[in-house]
Protein backbone atom coordinates (compact mmCIF):
# COMPACT_ATOMS: atom_id res chain seq x y z
CA UNK A 1 0.00 0.00 0.00
CA UNK A 2 1.30 3.39 -0.96
CA UNK A 3 -1.18 5.89 0.48
CA UNK A 4 -1.31 9.37 -1.02
CA UNK A 5 -3.76 10.95 1.37
CA UNK A 6 -4.08 10.04 5.02
CA UNK A 7 -6.61 11.13 7.61
CA UNK A 8 -5.75 10.91 11.31
CA UNK A 9 -8.57 11.34 13.84
CA UNK A 10 -7.41 11.51 17.46
CA UNK A 11 -8.59 13.13 20.66
CA UNK A 12 -5.74 15.13 22.19
CA UNK A 13 -2.61 16.94 21.05
CA UNK A 14 0.18 14.34 21.65
CA UNK A 15 -1.98 11.32 20.68
CA UNK A 16 -0.32 11.49 17.24
CA UNK A 17 2.97 10.57 18.92
CA UNK A 18 1.70 7.02 19.51
CA UNK A 19 1.95 6.45 15.75
CA UNK A 20 4.52 9.18 15.16
CA UNK A 21 7.02 6.94 13.40
CA UNK A 22 4.45 5.48 11.02
CA UNK A 23 3.13 8.94 10.16
CA UNK A 24 6.68 10.21 9.57
CA UNK A 25 7.29 7.37 7.13
CA UNK A 26 4.07 8.19 5.27
CA UNK A 27 5.08 11.87 5.07
CA UNK A 28 8.58 10.95 3.87
CA UNK A 29 7.00 8.84 1.13
CA UNK A 30 5.08 11.88 -0.02
CA UNK A 31 1.66 11.28 1.52
CA UNK A 32 -0.40 14.28 2.53
CA UNK A 33 -1.65 13.97 6.10
CA UNK A 34 -4.74 15.67 7.50
CA UNK A 35 -5.10 15.45 11.29
CA UNK A 36 -8.39 16.05 13.05
CA UNK A 37 -7.60 16.73 16.69
CA UNK A 38 -10.89 16.73 18.56
CA UNK A 39 -9.83 18.67 21.67
CA UNK A 40 -6.90 20.76 22.86
CA UNK A 41 -6.31 18.50 25.86
CA UNK A 42 -7.04 21.50 28.03
CA UNK A 43 -8.01 19.34 31.03
CA UNK A 44 -4.67 17.54 31.11
CA UNK A 45 -2.97 17.16 34.48
CA UNK A 46 0.58 17.66 33.31
CA UNK A 47 1.43 21.34 33.53
CA UNK A 48 5.22 21.15 33.24
CA UNK A 49 7.69 20.38 35.99
CA UNK A 50 7.85 22.72 37.83
CA UNK A 51 4.38 23.72 36.65
CA UNK A 52 4.38 26.56 34.11
CA UNK A 53 0.88 26.18 32.67
CA UNK A 54 -2.51 27.00 34.18
CA UNK A 55 -5.97 25.78 33.20
CA UNK A 56 -6.29 29.10 31.38
CA UNK A 57 -3.01 29.03 29.48
CA UNK A 58 -2.87 25.27 28.84
CA UNK A 59 -5.01 25.16 25.66
CA UNK A 60 -2.94 27.89 24.01
CA UNK A 61 0.31 26.23 25.02
CA UNK A 62 -0.90 22.83 23.79
CA UNK A 63 -2.01 24.31 20.46
CA UNK A 64 1.55 25.58 19.96
CA UNK A 65 3.04 22.25 21.03
CA UNK A 66 0.75 20.49 18.54
CA UNK A 67 1.97 22.77 15.75
CA UNK A 68 5.60 21.97 16.54
CA UNK A 69 4.99 18.22 16.80
CA UNK A 70 3.13 18.19 13.48
CA UNK A 71 5.95 20.07 11.77
CA UNK A 72 8.44 17.49 12.99
CA UNK A 73 6.26 14.58 11.86
CA UNK A 74 5.34 16.14 8.52
CA UNK A 75 1.62 16.65 9.11
CA UNK A 76 0.67 19.60 6.94
CA UNK A 77 -3.03 20.00 7.67
CA UNK A 78 -4.33 20.16 11.26
CA UNK A 79 -8.05 20.58 11.91
CA UNK A 80 -8.98 21.53 15.46
CA UNK A 81 -12.54 20.39 16.12
CA UNK A 82 -12.78 22.50 19.27
CA UNK A 83 -14.51 19.92 21.48
CA UNK A 84 -13.98 20.19 25.23
CA UNK A 85 -11.39 17.81 26.66
CA UNK A 86 -12.99 14.84 28.52
CA UNK A 87 -16.42 15.69 27.06
CA UNK A 88 -16.20 13.95 23.67
CA UNK A 89 -18.51 11.09 24.68
CA UNK A 90 -21.14 13.58 25.86
CA UNK A 91 -21.38 15.44 22.55
CA UNK A 92 -24.01 14.56 19.95
CA UNK A 93 -22.15 11.56 18.45
CA UNK A 94 -24.03 11.69 15.15
CA UNK A 95 -23.26 15.39 14.68
CA UNK A 96 -19.54 14.93 15.33
CA UNK A 97 -19.47 11.87 13.04
CA UNK A 98 -21.02 14.03 10.30
CA UNK A 99 -18.26 16.60 10.76
CA UNK A 100 -15.66 13.84 10.40
CA UNK A 101 -17.48 12.54 7.32
CA UNK A 102 -17.35 16.01 5.77
CA UNK A 103 -13.58 16.00 6.10
CA UNK A 104 -13.41 12.45 4.68
CA UNK A 105 -15.40 13.59 1.66
CA UNK A 106 -13.22 16.67 1.29
CA UNK A 107 -9.74 15.11 1.51
CA UNK A 108 -10.67 11.61 0.23
CA UNK A 109 -8.17 9.62 2.30
CA UNK A 110 -7.03 6.17 1.22
CA UNK A 111 -6.01 5.37 4.79
CA UNK A 112 -7.42 6.44 8.17
CA UNK A 113 -5.85 6.24 11.63
CA UNK A 114 -7.90 6.45 14.83
CA UNK A 115 -8.40 4.68 18.16
CA UNK A 116 -9.94 1.24 18.36
CA UNK A 117 -13.35 1.81 20.03
CA UNK A 118 -13.36 0.18 23.45
CA UNK A 119 -9.57 -0.12 23.55
CA UNK A 120 -8.54 3.48 24.07
CA UNK A 121 -8.33 3.47 27.90
CA UNK A 122 -9.23 7.19 27.98
CA UNK A 123 -12.99 7.79 27.42
CA UNK A 124 -12.16 10.51 24.86
CA UNK A 125 -10.10 7.97 22.90
CA UNK A 126 -12.95 5.45 22.84
CA UNK A 127 -15.46 8.10 21.78
CA UNK A 128 -13.04 9.37 19.13
CA UNK A 129 -12.66 5.88 17.67
CA UNK A 130 -16.39 5.20 17.77
CA UNK A 131 -17.18 8.52 16.07
CA UNK A 132 -14.63 7.88 13.32
CA UNK A 133 -15.89 4.33 12.72
CA UNK A 134 -19.44 5.70 12.63
CA UNK A 135 -18.41 8.25 10.01
CA UNK A 136 -16.59 5.70 7.82
CA UNK A 137 -19.49 3.25 8.14
CA UNK A 138 -21.74 5.83 6.48
CA UNK A 139 -19.82 5.29 3.24
CA UNK A 140 -20.76 2.40 0.92
CA UNK A 141 -18.69 -0.68 1.84
CA UNK A 142 -16.55 -0.48 -1.30
CA UNK A 143 -15.71 3.19 -0.69
CA UNK A 144 -14.45 2.83 2.88
CA UNK A 145 -10.78 3.64 3.35
CA UNK A 146 -8.71 1.09 5.28
CA UNK A 147 -9.01 2.14 8.92
CA UNK A 148 -6.10 1.29 11.20
CA UNK A 149 -6.73 1.56 14.93
CA UNK A 150 -4.61 2.13 18.00
CA UNK A 151 -5.45 -0.22 20.90
CA UNK A 152 -4.11 0.66 24.35
CA UNK A 153 -5.91 -1.65 26.75
CA UNK A 154 -3.80 -4.40 28.35
CA UNK A 155 -6.30 -6.99 27.09
CA UNK A 156 -6.33 -5.83 23.47
CA UNK A 157 -4.41 -8.87 22.14
CA UNK A 158 -6.79 -11.28 23.85
CA UNK A 159 -9.84 -9.57 22.36
CA UNK A 160 -8.57 -8.35 19.00
CA UNK A 161 -5.87 -10.92 18.27
CA UNK A 162 -2.48 -10.06 16.86
CA UNK A 163 -2.15 -6.58 15.34
CA UNK A 164 -2.50 -6.46 11.56
CA UNK A 165 0.39 -4.08 11.27
CA UNK A 166 3.55 -3.96 13.38
CA UNK A 167 5.83 -1.20 12.24
CA UNK A 168 9.45 -1.19 13.38
CA UNK A 169 10.41 2.49 13.41
CA UNK A 170 13.83 2.01 15.03
CA UNK A 171 15.65 3.98 12.35
CA UNK A 172 13.61 7.13 13.04
CA UNK A 173 12.90 6.60 16.74
CA UNK A 174 15.01 9.60 17.80
CA UNK A 175 13.01 11.93 15.57
CA UNK A 176 9.78 10.33 16.80
CA UNK A 177 10.76 10.96 20.41
CA UNK A 178 11.66 14.53 19.50
CA UNK A 179 8.12 14.98 18.12
CA UNK A 180 6.64 13.51 21.30
CA UNK A 181 8.90 15.83 23.32
CA UNK A 182 7.48 18.85 21.48
CA UNK A 183 4.54 18.47 23.88
CA UNK A 184 6.63 19.95 26.66
CA UNK A 185 3.84 20.26 29.19
CA UNK A 186 3.04 16.58 28.77
CA UNK A 187 6.30 14.77 28.30
CA UNK A 188 8.92 16.63 30.25
CA UNK A 189 8.16 14.16 32.98
CA UNK A 190 8.13 11.03 30.84
CA UNK A 191 11.04 11.83 28.55
CA UNK A 192 12.95 13.82 31.16
CA UNK A 193 15.73 11.28 31.52
CA UNK A 194 15.65 10.08 27.96
CA UNK A 195 16.62 6.49 28.51
CA UNK A 196 17.23 3.38 26.48
CA UNK A 197 14.00 2.04 27.94
CA UNK A 198 12.05 5.03 26.56
CA UNK A 199 13.65 4.46 23.19
CA UNK A 200 12.87 0.73 23.17
CA UNK A 201 9.25 1.35 24.05
CA UNK A 202 8.80 3.59 21.03
CA UNK A 203 10.46 1.31 18.47
CA UNK A 204 7.33 -0.60 17.52
CA UNK A 205 3.92 0.75 16.56
CA UNK A 206 1.03 -1.69 16.48
CA UNK A 207 -2.22 -1.22 14.63
CA UNK A 208 -5.38 -3.22 14.14
CA UNK A 209 -7.46 -2.89 10.98
CA UNK A 210 -11.12 -2.29 11.78
CA UNK A 211 -13.49 -4.84 10.24
CA UNK A 212 -16.73 -3.11 9.36
CA UNK B 1 2.92 30.05 37.99
CA UNK B 2 4.27 30.96 41.38
CA UNK B 3 3.95 29.47 44.82
CA UNK B 4 0.92 30.92 46.53
CA UNK B 5 1.33 34.18 48.39
CA UNK B 6 -1.71 34.13 50.70
CA UNK B 7 -1.98 37.91 51.03
CA UNK B 8 -2.26 38.28 47.26
CA UNK B 9 -4.92 35.57 47.06
CA UNK B 10 -6.85 37.22 49.88
CA UNK B 11 -6.77 40.54 48.04
CA UNK B 12 -8.27 38.92 44.92
CA UNK B 13 -10.91 37.09 46.98
CA UNK B 14 -11.95 40.40 48.52
CA UNK B 15 -11.96 42.11 45.14
CA UNK B 16 -14.32 39.48 43.64
CA UNK B 17 -16.64 39.27 46.65
CA UNK B 18 -20.32 40.31 46.59
CA UNK B 19 -20.89 40.02 42.83
CA UNK B 20 -21.84 37.26 40.42
CA UNK B 21 -18.61 35.52 39.39
CA UNK B 22 -17.72 32.54 37.20
CA UNK B 23 -16.06 29.62 38.94
CA UNK B 24 -14.01 26.71 37.69
CA UNK B 25 -13.60 24.07 40.37
CA UNK B 26 -11.90 20.78 39.67
CA UNK B 27 -10.29 17.81 41.26
CA UNK B 28 -8.70 14.92 39.41
CA UNK B 29 -6.57 11.81 39.82
CA UNK B 30 -5.98 11.84 36.06
CA UNK B 31 -7.72 9.66 33.51
CA UNK B 32 -4.91 7.10 33.54
CA UNK B 33 -4.54 6.74 37.32
CA UNK B 34 -6.10 3.28 37.44
CA UNK B 35 -4.48 2.17 34.15
CA UNK B 36 -1.01 3.01 35.48
CA UNK B 37 -1.72 1.62 38.93
CA UNK B 38 -1.22 4.97 40.68
CA UNK B 39 -4.65 4.72 42.26
CA UNK B 40 -7.35 2.10 42.48
CA UNK B 41 -9.88 4.45 40.99
CA UNK B 42 -9.56 7.09 38.27
CA UNK B 43 -11.82 9.91 39.38
CA UNK B 44 -12.37 13.46 38.22
CA UNK B 45 -14.98 16.08 38.92
CA UNK B 46 -15.16 19.56 37.52
CA UNK B 47 -17.68 22.29 37.07
CA UNK B 48 -16.77 25.02 34.68
CA UNK B 49 -18.28 28.51 34.49
CA UNK B 50 -20.77 27.98 37.28
CA UNK B 51 -21.96 31.34 38.54
CA UNK B 52 -21.93 32.06 42.26
CA UNK B 53 -21.97 35.07 44.53
CA UNK B 54 -20.05 34.78 47.78
CA UNK B 55 -20.35 37.02 50.80
CA UNK B 56 -17.06 35.92 52.34
CA UNK B 57 -13.97 34.35 50.81
CA UNK B 58 -10.93 33.37 52.82
CA UNK B 59 -7.64 31.62 52.29
CA UNK B 60 -6.39 29.45 55.16
CA UNK B 61 -3.45 27.22 56.04
CA UNK B 62 0.33 27.46 55.88
CA UNK B 63 0.66 25.84 52.46
CA UNK B 64 -0.70 23.96 50.75
CA UNK B 65 -3.64 26.29 51.21
CA UNK B 66 -7.40 26.01 51.54
CA UNK B 67 -9.96 28.44 50.17
CA UNK B 68 -13.59 28.64 51.32
CA UNK B 69 -16.27 30.83 49.75
CA UNK B 70 -19.49 31.37 51.64
CA UNK B 71 -22.53 31.58 49.37
CA UNK B 72 -26.15 32.38 50.20
CA UNK B 73 -27.07 28.71 50.59
CA UNK B 74 -23.77 26.86 50.98
CA UNK B 75 -20.04 26.74 50.36
CA UNK B 76 -17.38 26.37 47.72
CA UNK B 77 -14.22 24.70 49.01
CA UNK B 78 -10.82 23.75 47.64
CA UNK B 79 -7.92 22.20 49.56
CA UNK B 80 -4.39 21.54 48.41
CA UNK B 81 -3.76 24.79 46.53
CA UNK B 82 -0.04 25.38 45.93
CA UNK B 83 0.33 27.69 42.92
CA UNK B 84 -1.28 30.74 41.38
CA UNK B 85 -0.84 32.84 38.27
CA UNK B 86 0.75 36.00 39.62
CA UNK B 87 0.22 37.89 36.34
CA UNK B 88 -3.56 37.99 36.83
CA UNK B 89 -4.85 41.15 38.47
CA UNK B 90 -8.61 40.72 38.17
CA UNK B 91 -9.03 36.93 38.22
CA UNK B 92 -7.95 34.24 40.65
CA UNK B 93 -6.21 31.34 38.89
CA UNK B 94 -5.04 28.89 41.54
CA UNK B 95 -4.22 25.20 41.51
CA UNK B 96 -2.63 22.46 43.55
CA UNK B 97 0.21 20.57 41.88
CA UNK B 98 1.81 17.37 43.14
CA UNK B 99 5.62 17.06 43.30
CA UNK B 100 5.65 16.01 39.62
CA UNK B 101 3.88 19.23 38.64
CA UNK B 102 0.64 17.42 37.87
CA UNK B 103 -2.53 19.31 38.60
CA UNK B 104 -4.67 17.72 41.31
CA UNK B 105 -7.05 20.53 42.21
CA UNK B 106 -7.97 23.86 40.62
CA UNK B 107 -9.96 26.88 41.70
CA UNK B 108 -10.52 29.81 39.38
CA UNK B 109 -12.75 32.84 39.87
CA UNK B 110 -13.44 35.58 37.32
CA UNK B 111 -15.96 38.22 36.33
CA UNK B 112 -16.08 36.84 32.77
CA UNK B 113 -16.59 33.19 31.75
CA UNK B 114 -13.46 31.11 31.17
CA UNK B 115 -12.97 30.07 27.56
CA UNK B 116 -10.95 27.00 26.68
CA UNK B 117 -10.80 27.47 22.93
CA UNK B 118 -10.28 31.16 22.41
CA UNK B 119 -8.14 32.10 19.42
CA UNK B 120 -4.62 33.33 20.09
Amino acid sequence: MDPKQILVVLAHPDDEGIIGGTLMEHAQQGAKITYICLTLGEMGRNMGKPPFATRVSLPKIRRQELKEACQLIGIQDVREFGLHDKMVEFEDQEAVADRVLEVIEEVKPDLIYTFYPGHGVHPDHDACGAITIRAVAKLPADKRPVTRCIAMTPGSYAVLGQPDFVNDVSDIVDLKIQAIGAHKTQFQLMLGNYSQETKDRHRHERLWVYRF
Amino acid sequence: MKSIEPACIQQLLDQLKGQEVYIHLEMTTGAYAAHRGEAKLAATAFITNATVTYSQGLIAGDGPYRVGLKTAHGWVFAQGLTHWDETETTRLIAAGHDPDGKLVVALQIAQEPFSSHEED
